[in-house]
C-alpha cells in the first residue's frame, strides 16, 4: 500500500462519556467519518474524510463532538509554508490541477479592515433612526443627463428601467446546480420579503421559481445555459456574466454527475453530460462585441429591463468598467479577488484578480472623471462580510452590494470550502436529495430576512451617527472614511485621507 | 496650517435677509444692524453680505468682484481676463479703514463684457463663458479670488465680525432691492476672506448656516460638470448644486428644493399627484444633490430669494414682513433689528421653500 504523504487536517474528538451512540454523527456525514463500530457499540471517526463543517458538532444531541485543527504539523518553515509542501504531495499524487472553493484564504490584504467611519460630534448632530426617518431605498439604472420637459411644462418623468432596492445589498449569482434547489428558493423568497434582487447565476431558472420573477436577476453567461426568451423575460433585470472574482479569465465547469432530473431541464443540457462554459463568451471578443449582446438581449426584452454587465476586478478594471458604461449597460457589477465560488483551480483563485476595494475606488473615479457615473450604476462584491463592509462600499462610490457567501453562512454553511466535491452536508452546495432537505427554504428564508433585516439596523445606525438620513447621500462620500495602516499610494488609490488628517 | 481650500471646514453661523417685492431700492445699512443680535452667532473669522440692483449704471456687466494676495496676482489675472472680455471699468473697492478689519488683500472689481467674437468661436453662452472663467481663476492663478461675479449684483465679504465687514466695505453708501448677510463661525480656519460668506457665482449667491453631512458625496457628483470646489466649504458647493439646477438643468426653484431637502420616501409614496410623482422622478434622478445634515440657506438670485431648512429643521430660520418688505434671519430678534414692526413672523418647516420674487419689471 502506497503511504499517503497528507496526515489528517483535523481531529475527530468524541468524548466517550458524553457519547449515548446514538448514530445521528454517522447519518448526518455524507463525507462518512464517523463509523459505528458494531461489535464494541461504539464509534469511531475516519478523520482523513473530514472536512471540518461541522454538520456532527452542531447535531450531535449531547455536545459529545469536537473537531479541532489536527496538531500534527510538519517542521516549520518560513518559506515552504506547511501548505504549499501539501499541495506538492496531493500534485504529485493525482497529477491534476488543485481545485477550491469559496473565496480565497490567504492573509492578502482585506482593505475594509484599514478604513474608519465617521461620526458627529458637536457641530452637527447625529440623528437617532428610532426617531427619525432613515432611509436606505436605492435606484439602481441609467439616469438621464438632461432633464425634459413636456409642451405643457411639467417634467418628462420617463426614466430607463430601474431596480428598486429597499437596502443597497442583493443575493450574487449562484447557479441552480453548484447549489440545491433548496438554497435557491430560500434566496428568491427572502429576496421577495426583502424587496431586493437574487440571481439565478448561470444555470437558468427553474419553473417553480418563475413566480419570484420580480425580485430575480436571470444571468447570461458563456455557456448559455437555460437562456430562452421566457427565461429572459421572467426576471426583474438581465446580467451578462463577463467574469468571476474567484476566477476571473476562465470558464466554469458543472461536472455531469450534478447535471440530474431537473438541473439538466433548468439547464437545457443531456442528464449526466458535463456543463462546460467556456473562458470567454465566443460572440464576445471585443468590447464593440459587448455592445451588440447588450443590444440583443433589450431587444428580447423591448427595452423593459435593466441590463448588468458583471466583470471580475483586474488589473486595468478602471478602462473596462469605463468601456461597459458606454457599451449600453444600464449596471456594471464588480466582483472582487476574495470573492467565492463553487469550484475554481485554487492558483487561479489565489492569485488572479485585485481586491474589490481598490477596484471599486478607481472605477468610480474614473467614471466620475470622465463624467459618466450617472450614466450606470456600480454594485460590488467580492467579500461583503458585514454592515460595515456595506457602508464603507457605498462610501467609497458603490450604489449597492452583492453578497453570496455571506447568505450561504446564514443557509448554514460553515465555509469548510469542500463545495466542490457535491456532498454538503448543509444542503448548499448539494444536489444529493438526502442532503438538499436538510435545507428547509422556509427557515432558510427566515434566517436570510433575519441577515439582512440585521445589517439594515445597522447600516442605519451607522448613518445616523454620521448625521446622514438618506443612503444616496452616503453613496461616495468618502470623506466620512479614514485608513488606517496604509501607504500613501493606497490611500491615494482610495481617494481618502489617513485618521488623524 | 493649511489654506483653506486644502483641508475640509465646517461651521456654524447666523443668517439674514431682506428683499423688496416692489423693488424698492434699501440701504445696506439695515442689513448690517440684524447682525449685531446675532453677534455670538460668529466668531470674528468671517463675514459677508450680498446685495442685487446696486449696480443699476452697469447693469449689462458683469461684476467681478477680486481679492488679490499682492499686484503680480493682479497682473496675471488682468492679462487672463483681457483676452476675453472687454472691461468697461477697473477700480479698486471702497473701503473704510477700520482696526476691526486686518491683513486686507487687495480688492478690486471689474465691470466686464464677453467679447462675441471669443463667445461664437467656443460656442457658449455668456454665462457659461463666465461660469468658466471664474472657475479658472480660482482653481488656477496662485494669489487670485473671485468671489462675486453677477451682473447687478455684489458679494462683500471679509475676515472679522459681519457688523465690522459691513462698516468696512461701505454699505450704506449702496442701494439694493434685496440683501442677504453671513457670520461665520468656522471651527478651525485660520481665516482666509474667500472663505467668507456669500458664496456666490453668477448671480446666485449662497448664504448658509449649517454643516451638511452630505458633502463629499455632493462636491463629487458636481465635479463630474466642471465645478471646482476650491474651498471645501458646504456653501460653495451649494451654490454650483443651484447653478447646475437652476442654469444647466432647467429646474424651478422650487424643483430645486425637491432635489436638495427631497422629501421622504414614505410621503411620496403614499401620494399619486402628478407632483409627486415629478418628485419621486427628480429624487431619483439627481439623489447625489440631496443634502443631508443640519442647514438653513437663503439663496439670493435675480429678483429674488429663497430661504430653505434641511428637511429635518436641524437649524433655526425664522421669516417675517412688514408690507413690501420680507424678512429671513436665524433669529427673530435678527428680523427684529431691521424692523421692529415686523409681522408674519413664520418659521417654515424643514424643507418648505420660501421663494419671494420682485414683481416681474420692478428690478
Amino acid at each position: 500500500m502506497a503511504i499517503n504523504y497528507i496526515y489528517p487536517e483535523f481531529d475527530v474528538i468524541r468524548d466517550p462519556n458524553r457519547c449515548i451512540t446514538c448514530r445521528i454523527c454517522e447519518r448526518e456525514c455524507s463525507n462518512g467519518v464517523h463509523i459505528y463500530d458494531a461489535d464494541r457499540k461504539t464509534l469511531r471517526a475516519d478523520e482523513t474524510k473530514c472536512v471540518d463543517c461541522q454538520r456532527c458538532v452542531a447535531t450531535c444531541p449531547t455536545r459529545a463532538l469536537k473537531i479541532v485543527k489536527n496538531t500534527c504539523a510538519l517542521r516549520e518553515n518560513e518559506n515552504w509554508h506547511e501548505n504549499s509542501i501539501k499541495e506538492i504531495f496531493k500534485q504529485a499524487s493525482s497529477g491534476g490541477v488543485l481545485l477550491s472553493s469559496m473565496g480565497a484564504p490567504n492573509p492578502l490584504a482585506v482593505y475594509w479592515e484599514r478604513i474608519l467611519l465617521n461620526a458627529s460630534q458637536v457641530t452637527n448632530p447625529s440623528i437617532d433612526p428610532l426617531r427619525e426617518p432613515m432611509e436606505t431605498r436605492v435606484f439602481l439604472g441609467r439616469k438621464p443627463s438632461k432633464i425634459t420637459r413636456r409642451p405643457d411644462g411639467t417634467l418628462d418623468t420617463t426614466l430607463a428601467p430601474q431596480l428598486e432596492l429597499e437596502t443597497p445589498i442583493m443575493f450574487s449569482a449562484m447557479s441552480y446546480g453548484s447549489i440545491s434547489y433548496n438554497a435557491h428558493a430560500s434566496l428568491a423568497r427572502a429576496a421577495q420579503e426583502l424587496g431586493i434582487f437574487y440571481n439565478t447565476g448561470e444555470g437558468g431558472l427553474h419553473e417553480d421559481f418563475y413566480q419570484y420573477g420580480a425580485h430575480t436577476i436571470v444571468q447570461v453567461a458563456s455557456g448559455r445555459f437555460g437562456v430562452h426568451e421566457d427565461y429572459l423575460n421572467a426576471g426583474a433585470a438581465i446580467e451578462i456574466k463577463m467574469g468571476q472574482g474567484a476566477k476571473p479569465g476562465i470558464g466554469g465547469h458543472l461536472p455531469g454527475a450534478k447535471i440530474v432530473g431537473d438541473v439538466s431541464k433548468t439547464r437545457m443540457i443531456p442528464e449526466g453530460s458535463d456543463a462546460i462554459s467556456p473562458a470567454p463568451h465566443h460572440d464576445v471578443y471585443s468590447i464593440e462585441d459587448l455592445r451588440q449582446l447588450v443590444f440583443s438581449l433589450k431587444e428580447a426584452t423591448r427595452y423593459q429591463k435593466p441590463v448588468i454587465v458583471k466583470v471580475a476586478a483586474v488589473h486595468n478594471i478602471a478602462a473596462i468598467a469605463s468601456g461597459i458604461a458606454r457599451s449600453g449597460a444600464d449596471i456594471i457589477a464588480i466582483d472582487g479577488y476574495r470573492g467565492g465560488t463553487g469550484a475554481a483551480p485554487t492558483r487561479i483563485r489565489d492569485n488572479v484578480g485585485i481586491p474589490i476595494e481598490l477596484a471599486l475606488a478607481s472605477v468610480d473615479k474614473r467614471l466620475r472623471d470622465e463624467g459618466i457615473r450617472n450614466d450606470v450604476s456600480l454594485v460590488v462584491g467580492g467579500s461583503v462580510r458585514n454592515a460595515a463592509d456595506v457602508v464603507k462600499a457605498i462610501a467609497l462610490g458603490a450604489d449597492a452590494c452583492y453578497i453570496a457567501t455571506a447568505a450561504l453562512i446564514a443557509l448554514g454553511c460553515h465555509l469548510c470550502r469542500t463545495c466542490q466535491t457535491g456532498r454538503c452536508n448543509w444542503g448548499i452546495a448539494t444536489q444529493r436529495a438526502e442532503l438538499v432537505k436538510r435545507l428547509d427554504p422556509d427557515e432558510g428564508r427566515r434566517r436570510l430576512v433575519n441577515l439582512l433585516t440585521a445589517w439594515r439596523y445597522e447600516i442605519m445606525e451607522i448613518m445616523g451617527g454620521m448625521g446622514i438620513n438618506s443612503i444616496e447621500t452616503l453613496r461616495g462620500n468618502r470623506s466620512m472614511l479614514r485608513g488606517v495602516n496604509m501607504t500613501s499610494k493606497e490611500l491615494e488609490i482610495l481617494g481618502i485621507a489617513h485618521a488623524g488628517e | 496650517m493649511q489654506r483653506e481650500g486644502q483641508v475640509r471646514i465646517p461651521s456654524g453661523c447666523a443668517i439674514s435677509a431682506m428683499i423688496s417685492t416692489t423693488g424698492a431700492r434699501m440701504t445696506g445699512e439695515t442689513i448690517v444692524k440684524s447682525m449685531i443680535p446675532m453677534h455670538d452667532r460668529s466668531n470674528g473669522l468671517g463675514g459677508g453680505f450680498a446685495g442685487y440692483g446696486i449696480y443699476p449704471e452697469y447693469r449689462e456687466f458683469y461684476a467681478l468682484h477680486v481679492f488679490f494676495d499682492d499686484p503680480s496676482a493682479q497682473y496675471e489675472c488682468e492679462k487672463y481676463l483681457k483676452e476675453g472680455y472687454e472691461i468697461v471699468k477697473s477700480e479698486s473697492i471702497p473701503i473704510r479703514k477700520i482696526p476691526e478689519i486686518t491683513d486686507v488683500p487687495i480688492i478690486w472689481r471689474y465691470f466686464v463684457a464677453p467679447l462675441a467674437s471669443v463667445l461664437s468661436r467656443l460656442q457658449l453662452d455668456e454665462h457659461e463663458f463666465v461660469a468658466r472663467t471664474v472657475t479658472k481663476i480660482n482653481s488656477q492663478f496662485r494669489g487670485a479670488y473671485v468671489f462675486s461675479s453677477g451682473k447687478n449684483m455684489g458679494a462683500f465679504k471679509a475676515v472679522g465680525f459681519p457688523e465690522d465687514v459691513g462698516r468696512f466695505y461701505r454699505l450704506e453708501e449702496y442701494a439694493g432691492y434685496s440683501w442677504t448677510a453671513h457670520g461665520r463661525y468656522p471651527t478651525n480656519t485660520p481665516g482666509w476672506w474667500g472663505g467668507a460668506h456669500p458664496f456666490a457665482l453668477l448671480d446666485y449667491s449662497v448664504v448658509h448656516n449649517g454643516e451638511i453631512s452630505s458633502y463629499d458625496a455632493n462636491r463629487r457628483f458636481i465635479e463630474m460638470f466642471g465645478y471646482r470646489c476650491t474651498l471645501q466649504t458646504d456653501t460653495e458647493v451649494i451654490a454650483y448644486i443651484a447653478d447646475y439646477l437652476l442654469r444647466r438643468q432647467g429646474l424651478t426653484l422650487e424643483e430645486l428644493a425637491s432635489v436638495i431637502a427631497a422629501p421622504f420616501w414614505s410621503e411620496l409614496d403614499a401620494s399619486e399627484s402628478v407632483e409627486s410623482s415629478s418628485r419621486a422622478y427628480l429624487r431619483k434622478v439627481f439623489p447625489s444633490l440631496l443634502l443631508t445634515g443640519p442647514f438653513s440657506i437663503v439663496l439670493g438670485f435675480t429678483g429674488g430669494v429663497m430661504a430653505l431648512n434641511d428637511r429635518l429643521k436641524l437649524r433655526s430660520m425664522v421669516t417675517a414682513s412688514n408690507r413690501d418688505v420680507h424678512y429671513i434671519a436665524s433669529e427673530e430678534a435678527a428680523i427684529r433689528a431691521m424692523d421692529p414692526d415686523a409681522r408674519n413672523v413664520y418659521s417654515p418647516a424643514g424643507g418648505e421653500p420660501v421663494i419671494i420674487k420682485v414683481e416681474e419689471g420692478a428690478y
